[in-house]
């Protein structure tokens, strides 16, 4: 079954970023944080509580079903698949996501999509983050 | 891009209120960091001029790895210091090298003077001049809370800003950078303070693509393998860098009350393990350093009958443990946290408070200061004292504190106790008495750190077998290498996963072709114009001079001999082109 990101140890996060460039760097060939499909954020300031917004890994996914032009589409095991080409920039998909994880990058005109490639996990160093099989839908 | 043409500096008058962008070509040969800063500050700082001038320049620089490469996470910043009236130089990190990379600048100047209390606001729609009025006087921590909510940028900004010890001028007040890391040593915070600058928020959106994939991520995955998987930096994030307390007091290398004593009796019970052991709660890490090496313990205080608490999360170091710890006789851990709040809400530097607090305590202790003077009676382990003389370093009530607050030498020179007061060069020392090297580097050092050229390092190697020539060469090589790994600008605790060979595969893989030859040179022309400056704003090496106290207590190397180090100072004259 294919599995999908999880951030179940957000606790023992040092906010290193190592996840958001390792995303930034092998799936939109950028240096810039700001591209990746993980977000790491603070819920005030670096005093506080640490939290992730990813993809959440919908059984039957708001943002594919928003999307009008076919880009996105629901992928076996939960999450969604990204067509860049088919992608008008209409940025449906970023409202349709309640767990915030679509960013829409402006230059490109694309939203940041995860597709659960897992690159992220390999490059957390404190083990916050997981490929799990998603165990519902 | 990366392969750059020239570097983005951009230069921001507080007094017109007018910004410039210039691309600088001839910067790209010193890569960034000390290189660019150092040429930077040498074309505007005013020698003639005193340090707190409104013409006197600040200069903030991030290098070519910037938050590119793991531990590639620190700013520098170069001013005139108005501690020691000559070369200002501090580092941070944080988030502060990606929120400029971000920004798209890798450099800002900042000269002049607001009309009113001011805070800037660096983004990609240009840079504001923002009223800071409802911020005077509010400790760092308050002023990012209000400054987090006012601006934009969650996630990839960086906010630096002063408390009151900096908007006082005390001549060691630092620069807090996102809570945790600080501009600490040489009072960039009075800097910031004699130009109304609050604060400094800077934030971006420039997204640069990766000119060659395939070769930078081979360079990026060597180099995050070896930070995380080998142990070559296991120290930094396993117990930190508080490691060193109980290292140091074995080898009689922790400064002691004053350093009337190079070892603790209580020093197990300020370890970085004790306080690992019992304070540690989270450690966090400067955006893309996945080592993590900020330590963050727990201060629970019991403020009332009825289980009725308060707590507070402080960032420690090893430098803040000796400082406030062992120099002052604190054996409780609760109250070097409380002490460690005390500077860090005002802003003060950590080292120099504390070494300033150890001759205030030898100094009344032999009745050269007084009660009066004081507004309290303080001894060695009298944390209630010292929180009211941290106090009034900043307020400043009288003559005394006024004084003081210009550094311990100042205080020194007036009151009396020179022989005591640890100070190289007008710095209050660092955390080590390892012997001859770590006085000469930190005396000689271009920001007076033992960061500057790692002389403890020296002198342990060379302990057993101590040569005054071979140890005073080891630590001007290694001061002019340091240069070339602060134009990158890579944290120091990764130095030894950027050899040479490491740096010059970084940098080809982001397009800047080098050779080991030109590294060697970039160190010796940093150096080179380092020394320039710093002979133009009153550093004169011939005429340094060491307390007493450092030949009193025994060292690492045991008790140490004045000619000796004499001798080395010489050689360092000779060898650095010094000899007046």
């Amino acid at each position: 079954m294919a599995k999908i990101l999880r951030a179940a140890c957000m606790n023992r996060c040092i906010a290193c970023y190592s996840c958001m460039l390792a995303c930034a760097r092998v799936n939109r060939r950028s240096f810039s944080p700001k591209l990746s499909a993980i977000q790491i954020r603070t819920t005030g300031g670096l005093q506080s509580r640490l939290v992730a917004d990813i993809c959440r890994g919908c059984p039957d996914p708001p943002c594919a079903a928003a999307c009008r032009s076919g880009a996105l589409a629901p992928r076996a095991g939960g999450g969604v698949r990204f067509k860049p080409d088919k992608c008008l920039g209409c940025r449906d998909c970023v409202g349709a996501c309640i767990a915030h994880a679509i960013e829409f990058d402006q230059e490109s005109r694309l939203p940041v999509v995860c597709i659960q490639c897992g690159t992220c996990t390999r490059f957390c160093p404190h083990n916050v983050l997981s490929m799990e099989e998603s165990g519902r839908g | 891009m990366v392969k750059r043409h020239y570097l983005k500096v951009l230069d921001i008058d507080l007094t017109s209120e007018k910004v410039a962008v210039n691309r600088r070509e001839d910067l790209t040969p010193l890569l960034g960091g000390i290189g660019a800063a150092a040429k930077l500050f040498s074309e505007l700082v005013q020698p003639e001029l005193t340090p707190l001038d409104p013409a006197q320049p600040v200069i903030l620089a991030r290098g070519p790895l910037s938050s590119i490469y793991p531990v590639a996470t620190k700013v520098v910043a170069v001013f005139r210091s108005p501690l020691t009236g000559e070369w200002g130089e501090s580092y941070a990190g944080m988030r502060l090298a990606l929120a400029m990379r971000l920004a798209g600048y890798d450099a800002v100047i900042i000269r002049g003077r607001a009309s009113k209390p001011t805070y800037l606001s660096i983004g990609p729609d240009g840079v504001r001049f923002r009223d800071a009025s409802a911020l005077t006087g509010l400790p760092v921590e308050e002023t990012g809370r209000l400054l987090r909510k006012f601006e934009p940028g969650r996630g990839f900004r960086s906010c630096i800003r002063i408390g009151a010890a900096g908007e006082k001028q005390v001549a060691f007040a630092g620069v807090n950078v996102d809570t945790y890391r600080h501009f600490g040593r040489l009072g960039l915070g009075a800097v910031f303070g004699s130009k109304q600058l609050k604060a400094v928020v800077i934030f971006g959106d420039n997204s640069e693509p990766i000119p060659d994939p395939k070769s930078y991520t081979r360079v990026y995955q060597d180099i995050y393998r070896r930070v995380v998987e080998t142990e070559i930096m296991e120290k930094y994030h396993g117990v930190g860098t508080a490691i060193n307390v109980n290292l140091l007091n074995q080898l009689s290398a922790l400064p002691t009350r004053n350093l009337q004593q190079s070892s603790f009796e209580w020093a197990a019970e300020i370890s970085g393990e004790a306080f690992a052991e019992h304070n540690l709660v989270r450690k966090l890490a400067c955006s893309g350093c996945p080592v993590g090496c900020i330590h963050i313990g727990l201060r629970r205080r019991e403020f009332d009958r009825g289980y009725e608490f308060e707590s507070r999360t402080l960032s420690y170091d090893h430098e803040l443990i000796f400082a406030l710890g062992s120099f002052l006789g604190i054996k409780y851990r609760d109250h070097i946290l409380d002490l460690i709040d005390a500077v860090e809400q005002p802003g003060l530097d950590a080292i120099s408070t504390g070494v300033a607090l150890g001759w205030v305590t030898e100094a009344f202790g032999k009745g050269l200061v007084t009660e009066t003077d004081l507004g309290t009676a303080v001894e060695f382990g009298s944390t209630g004292a010292y929180l009211k003389v941290i106090e009034n370093i900043v307020a400043q009530p009288n003559e005394f504190y006024r004084i003081l607050a210009r550094g311990t030498r100042a205080a020194a020179a007036r009151y009396g106790g020179q022989e005591f007061a640890l100070t190289l060069a007008g710095t209050e020392m660092a955390g080590y008495h390892t012997g001859y090297t770590n006085i000469l580097g930190l005396a000689t050092g271009a920001r007076h750190s033992h960061l500057d050229n790692a002389g403890y390092s020296v002198d342990q190697k060379n302990a057993p077998h101590p040569d005054p020539y071979k140890m005073t060469e080891a630590m001007v090589a290694e001061e002019k290498w340091r240069n070339v790994l602060n134009s990158l600008v890579i944290c120091l605790f990764a130095r030894e996963v950027y050899n040479r060979e490491t740096v010059l595969a970084a940098l080809e893989a982001i397009g800047i072709s080098m050779a080991a030859g030109d590294l060697d040179s970039l160190g010796n022309e940093i150096f080179r114009l380092k020394q320039e400056v710093r002979k133009n704003l009153g550093f004169n090496p011939a005429g340094l001079t060491f307390p007493d106290r450092f030949f009193q207590t025994p060292s690492l190397m045991g008790r140490l001999d004045r000619e000796f180090l004499n001798r080395m100072l010489s050689h360092y004259l000779a060898i650095t082109g010094s000899t007046p």
